[in-house]
């Protein structure tokens, strides 16, 4: 084939679960779409399927990824095409399969097919550190870790990031989630520094704890696509990073604040 | 809320507690180790130094470290053990 393409697999993985994972991966494949990058994001949660409504794609879905390492469909039959973005696709997981139903192989070898024909292949790893967790990075050849700055979180990520080593996937990027700057202020929740200073990785972004996430998860439709939300400029400069871009860190001055505390702002300064 | 309790909130921080907290745990999950097997480890020191001195049981410190080699900066695991002695048991019969 001609004009094959090489493209870069990604995993996100957290060894926690509920960090936002699959919310991370959503956008950031959303986000490198928008860019102008050929992406398909890869649920590897299988028993557990979450991306296609992070996503908005819930209904179009026939084949999943169990058919597709079984050979049952072809794999550009299980490729969902996004509503939204002419070059972003979804290979969902299978809901009714468990873990056991792709290996570290197969896994391998679908991950290469899609090099060819993506620029970008988003794989979006299950919770936990055991089989689901060993496939979904057995075709990555880069891992974001995503954490939030609770010690159980940092924890399991700094875990993940051992096991990840193990595997020869190695400096992996931080980003660190729902960050909430009044806490932080009041040294009630862990800053970037401190997180960093325990994990030793590189950081790739900062998402604040945003409701925006919330409500754009209840349409199906991520939040970098979100001209307005904090949250959203935060995945659009995590893209933006992704692509080789040098984007400096968000202000997160603006997050979370009630009009009393803008306008505190405004009168005083602070 | 009393008074003193407004003052040690503001010395220590609930963040810098989390933070010494992770480290402390990350040490001992980064060398694999549990401390159950620390614990069993920490035994059988006491039982082997015990043919040999009478120590302070109470006060034995043992845990895992890192620390950098030399030459290289490459991290390394190393157990510390702090074994206060009380008096050798001057036997000599080897």
């Amino acid at each position: 084939m001609e004009n094959e393409k090489k493209g870069t697999a990604i995993v996100v993985t957290s060894g926690k679960g509920g960090v936002g994972k699959t919310t991370t991966s959503a956008n950031i494949g959303t986000g490198l779409a928008m860019q102008g990058y050929s992406v398909v994001v890869l649920d590897a949660d299988i028993g557990l399927r979450n991306l296609d409504v992070v996503m908005g794609l819930e209904n179009r879905i026939v084949y999943d990824i169990v058919d597709v390492v079984e050979k049952n469909c072809k794999l550009k039959q299980a490729l969902i095409k996004d509503k939204r973005h002419e070059h972003l696709y979804l290979l969902p997981a299978a809901q009714t399969k468990d873990k056991t139903a792709v290996s570290s192989a197969q896994m391998v070898e679908l991950v290469n097919e899609l090099k060819k024909e993506f620029d970008y292949i988003i794989i979006d790893s299950p919770a936990g550190i055991e089989q689901g967790f060993q496939y979904s990075i057995a075709g990555a050849d880069e891992a974001i870790i995503v954490t939030t700055p609770e010690v159980s979180a940092v924890r399991d990520a700094d875990r993940v990031i051992g096991i990840l080593e193990a595997n020869e996937i190695y400096q992996p990027r931080l980003i660190v989630n729902r960050i909430r700057q009044d806490m932080v202020k009041r040294g009630d929740m862990m800053n970037i520094e401190d997180i960093l200073d325990i994990l030793a990785v590189r950081l790739l972004g900062v998402v604040p704890d945003d409701e925006n996430v919330v409500i754009s998860t209840n349409k199906g439709e991520p939040v970098v696509m979100d001209e307005k939300a904090l949250s959203g400029k935060a995945y659009r400069n995590i893209v933006r990073r992704i692509i080789g871009e040098e984007v400096e860190l968000l202000n997160l001055e603006e997050s979370n604040q009630g009009k009393f505390s803008k306008m505190m702002k405004l009168l005083f300064g602070r | 809320m009393g008074l003193l309790e407004i003052f040690s909130r503001r010395q220590e921080k609930s963040k810098d507690v989390a933070k010494e907290r992770l480290k402390l745990v990350l040490v001992h999950d980064r060398a694999d180790l549990s401390p159950r097997l620390l614990e069993l480890i920490k035994n059988d020191i006491i039982n082997v130094i015990s043919n040999y001195a009478e120590i302070d049981t109470s006060e034995i410190d043992i845990k895992m470290t890192k620390t950098t080699k030399e030459g290289d900066n490459k991290p390394v695991s190393a157990l510390i053990a702090n074994i206060p002695i009380k008096k050798l048991k001057m036997r000599d019969d080897t």
